[in-house]
């Protein structure tokens, strides 16, 4: 294969396994501590949500189905009455500070009026209610949360700069009278002026990695969106900077620049040390901060991952593509001398994974290894017979094909993982290779005893 | 609409395709959205198969919804024409496609012009069936289609074997320890020098369907799935069948006996005569099932008469209730199933049997019938399971819903001889475990528990003194919840609100007179 100078992009027929956008609602529940979750579907969004989630549903969680029958379809019953009464029940239940509706593919075929509806029973309840239209006719897994957390934007309290400026003028005066002498109050003082606003749901430790690292460049995280609970959303509007930490955020991105008039930092998304690095360096860059420490930082994180990074080199890997996340793992295990034959994602916002591309290139360029193709909307069918050939050592690939796969020789991960683990940040880089070299590990143990290939079926599908 | 948490049976587009990827060669194309390929990862995790699930979608997203589908459909047939050559293609419709009522059918009859497989349109309604139905349908739509074809082209066999054969109708994918049962139930024909015809779906081959009617009789091993397909071919071929569910000493000699009955109908045929299989029985029950043994056995006797509730699907919890009442002594105070369509059925095999029948499809209703019984043990689904748990009762799974537990390596089965050793180690396993657990009560191995209420719904009116409720504590645990209960409703009858010890000793006083 010879090296390309760009990138090249292709599309097929979307002809792929991928996980319902409702799903999102397993990660966000947790997140947001006193939301509820309430999916308007049928039994087919149920049955998923359910053995998707496996055993968290034995939990009592914070969500449920409000489950169409044959009269909601044939609109013989009222949808405003149904869903009032359900959400009264809820209310009664477990008294959420707000409930979040999850409108599916049947809701938009019947065209239920979901947003029209949400704002009348708020007020007759007395609770926030928001409209999140996450389906599988319009989304792929993860996007799911793009469409919640676009509809939380527009809950986010307004920021007031006036105010803002009025008490930080008051903390000013007080500081000159009483800590002139500290020397890190200069830099504090410096940190108060750009309200930066970080968006995408992570667990609550990985939140709280990453806010020290910009903070070691003395930018101060004023919130994060989602927070912990609906009550502390963060303040938004004119003279806000956000800044992204997932690369299928790009709805969310959008209303936060259109509606909330909120400053866009186009960054890589810091997942492996040299994202994150990247990604701390573009917002510095916004504030104008002179980044210190950062390349030590990175370089000393490389270190430590040695050991895995000996096992990944030279390596070939396939991506089938199904959560976004893509690009991203692809570019850092590049950069630890991997061969990425084909990069499969459901969707490419090339504006807003802009900066996350080029830093794609510039990683194939320094590590002198052939562009991957990166094709959006993969068919499966046809990646099967590109796998046959390529011979991967690696497929990161769904569920559905993971065992598959296996009994055919060639090594899997399961896409899903990398979803639930913690990836992001410095710290966690070594959760990555942990995963990516989970399968290479164990074959290794297991590869002497000959039994590679398990199918009695010929290679095609 | 309806507020739900968790559901037993799944959606109708579940059930036809357990059935069509249970066939050798049988592709099945979803008309749905991204996303609702579910079932390719349950049936590759669960069963762990190494095969890719034959099951595709055509999908349904924006386009599809301001235009129609229009072309798609038939490409995405006709593509997997090519690609593949399935025996047949089925088009399976979802809850999705129900309400864009598209002309699935002229789909169907357009991509056949131009296909080598045939083209099937599955004749489920999302709304009117569940996983279960639909996959009895669908199986029934898919033989008689076969048959159709056969009998049209003159190629259909109507002989019946020389010796005396059966089919097996119902075994299918992600069914509750199918492939074990099946492997069991094949041992015990061959036992009775009985040829099996074919076995359908699981593993069977749609161009081996017009030899179906050449089997003497049918045997439909599980309610849900194979009954319509059995009474098709009762009423095209005078095929009789047997739907007793071998499972449990008395319902496998049962079986057999109408085994031995079909085939002496045919004695003409039979070279030797009639065949008699009593003393093959007596030997089964009393030397290879060691489960007759087992109820005589004093392990038996310590579980005599202890409460157990059984809730499942039709077919599993009515043959439990009547082994643990009929085989082994044990009090069955509740007795329950959620398929809502077979509960006449249900109701008729285990009245009689148990204390209350429970029909519903409300998990938390089971949950809350549990709690007010307390039963020593409790044989359910998964989600029992997890009730026992947060009640502290042992649970044995005997049914679906089911997870990766239950499709285990080892041999397994529920039906047969083999079945009732399983099923005995089950039963026997979830009260000893509770027993156990009793005893460390007694002993005071456990700490001493906070004494919460096990009800899933309540409403408290009555307090407890400090006083009276370490006296609570005291007491063993298996008894303590019918304690703390027989006293709360003393108490409420007698319009006493503060319990103290003595309001205890009343209670306990009233009870034994
Ligand atoms: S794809 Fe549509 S119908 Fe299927 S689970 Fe998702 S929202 Fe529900």
């Amino acid at each position: 294969m010879k090296t390309l100078e760009t990138l090249t992009f292709e599309c097929e027929t979307g002809n792929y396994h991928t996980f319902c956008p409702i799903s999102c609602v397993a990660w966000l529940y947790q997140k947001i501590e006193d939301s509820f979750f309430l999916v308007v579907g049928t039994k087919t969004c149920g049955y998923f949500l359910q053995n998707a989630l496996g055993v968290t549903i034995f939990a009592e969680p914070r969500y449920a189905m409000a489950e169409s029958e044959e009269g909601d379809i044939s609109a013989q019953l009222n949808d405003q009455e149904e869903l009032g009464r359900i959400c009264l029940q809820i209310k009664r239940d477990r008294n959420p500070s707000v409930i979040i509706w999850i409108g599916t593919c049947t809701t938009e075929i019947i065209k239920m009026d979901l947003e029209g509806i949400g704002p009348k029973l708020e007020k007759d309840l007395g609770i926030p209610i928001i409209v999140a239209r996450a389906n599988g006719l319009d989304y792929a897994f993860t996007q799911g949360e793009d469409t919640v957390l676009a509809a939380m934007t527009h809950r986010c309290p307004e920021y007031n700069v006036l105010k803002h400026k009025q008490e930080k003028d008051l903390v000013r005066g007080l500081g000159v009278n009483l800590a002139k002498t500290t020397v890190s109050y200069s830099n504090k003082q410096e940190s108060d002026d750009c309200i930066l606003v970080l968006f995408g749901s992570l667990p609550s430790t990985v939140a709280s990695q990453l806010n020290p690292e910009l903070e070691r460049q003395s930018i101060r995280v004023s919130g994060w969106l989602p927070s912990q609970r609906y009550t502390e959303l963060p303040p938004l509007g004119k003279g806000v900077y956000v800044c992204g930490i997932n690369p299928f955020l790009s709805r969310t991105a959008t209303t936060l620049m259109r509606r909330r008039k909120c400053q866009l930092i186009g960054a890589p998304f810091p997942i492996g040390p040299d994202g994150t690095r990247a990604w701390i360096e573009k917002i510095c860059s916004v504030f104008n901060r002179k980044p210190h420490g950062l390349e030590e930082r990175e370089n000393q994180i490389w270190i430590g991952l040695k050991d895995y990074i000996g096992i990944v080199t030279g390596r070939s890997i396939f991506f089938m593509g199904d959560n976004l996340l893509e690009i991203s793992i692809a570019r850092f295990l590049i950069r630890c001398g991997m061969i990425v034959y084909e990069i499969g994602i459901p969707y490419m916002d090339k504006r807003y994974q802009a900066a996350e591309l080029s830093l794609l290139r510039d990683t194939c360029i320094k590590m002198n290894t052939p562009m991957p193709r990166i094709v959006e909307k993969p068919d499966n069918y046809n990646q099967m017979q590109r796998m046959h050939e390529l011979k991967p050592d690696l497929a990161i690939t769904g569920m559905a094909h993971a065992n598959p796969l296996e009994a055919r020789g060639i090594d899997t991960k399961w896409s899903v993982e990398f979803t639930f683990a913690q990836i992001h940040g410095f710290t966690n880089a070594r959760d990555v290779l942990e995963l990516v070299t989970r399968p290479l590990r164990r074959n290794t143990d297991l590869g002497c005893l000959g039994w590679n290939n398990l199918s009695k079926q010929a290679i095609a599908i | 609409m309806k507020l739900a948490y968790w559901m037993y049976a799944g959606p109708a587009h579940i059930g036809t395709l357990r059935v069509a990827s249970s066939f050798r060669n049988v592709h099945a194309i979803m008309h749905a959205p991204l996303g609702d390929d579910y079932f390719n990862v349950m049936r590759s995790m669960l069963e762990r198969e190494r095969d890719f699930t034959p099951v595709t979608a055509s999908i349904v997203d924006r386009h599809v919804l301001a235009r129609g589908s229009q072309e798609k459909v038939i490409n995405n047939i006709n593509r997997k024409d090519e690609e593949q050559r399935p025996d047949p293609i089925v088009l399976t419709p979802t809850c999705t496609s129900s309400i864009l009522q598209e002309d699935l059918q002229n789909f169907v009859d357009r991509a056949s012009i131009h296909s080598a497989s045939d083209v099937i349109l599955a004749d489920v309604n999302h709304y009117r069936v569940n996983e279960l139905q639909a996959a009895d349908r669908t199986l029934e739509q898919i033989v008689r289609h076969c048959l159709d074809k056969a009998r049209k082209q003159n190629r259909l066999d109507r002989s019946v074997t020389d010796k005396p054969s059966v089919n097996i109708i119902g075994t299918s994918t992600l069914g509750f320890h199918n492939q074990h049962d099946c492997r069991e139930l094949k041992r015990l024909l061959q036992d009775s020098g009985i040829l099996v015809n074919q076995v359908v779906p699981e593993g069977g081959s749609l161009k081996d369907l017009k030899y179906l009617p050449r089997a003497w009789f049918n045997i439909v091993p599980y309610r849900e799935v194979g009954l319509m397909t059995a009474i098709l071919l009762e009423k095209e071929f005078g095929m009789p069948y047997i739907s007793t569910t071998p499972m449990g000493i008395l319902d496998t000699s049962n079986f057999i006996g109408q085994i031995e009955k079909y085939i002496n109908a045919w004695s003409f045929l039979l070279s030797r005569g009639e065949v008699h299989y009593k003393s093959y029985i007596e030997n089964q029950t009393k030397f290879v099932s060691q489960a007759a043994w087992f109820s005589r056995s004093i392990d038996c006797q310590n579980s005599a008469g202890k409460e157990a509730v059984v809730f499942g699907d039709a077919t599993h919890a009515a043959s439990i209730t009547k082994i643990l009442v009929k085989e082994m002594g044990i009090h069955v105070s509740c007795s329950g199933t959620y398929c809502k369509h077979d509960m006449k059925r249900f109701s008729d095999q285990v009245r009689g049997l148990c204390d209350e029948i429970l029909i519903t499809e409300d998990h938390t209703e089971v949950g809350d019938t549990i709690a007010c019984i307390e039963p020593f043990a409790i044989f359910g689904t998964q989600m029992e399971r997890h009730i026992g748990k947060r009640l502290d009762i042992p649970c044995g799974v005997i049914s679906s819903p089911v997870h990766i537990q239950n499709f285990p390596l080892g041999y397994r089965p529920f039906l047969g001889y083999e079945g009732t050793n399983q099923i005995a180690d089950l039963v026997y396993n979830s009260f000893t475990l509770g027993m156990e657990d009793h005893l460390l009560d007694v002993f005071g191995g456990h700490d001493t528990k906070e004494v919460i209420t096990k009800l899933l719904s309540t409403d408290n009116d009555l307090d407890w003194t400090v006083e009276s409720q370490l006296e609570l504590n005291k007491i063993p645990g298996f008894v303590r919840g019918k304690v703390k209960r027989n006293t709360e409703i003393f108490a409420r009858q007698n319009n006493i609100t503060d319990i103290t010890v003595n309001v205890m000793y009343a209670a306990k006083e009233k009870l034994s007179e």
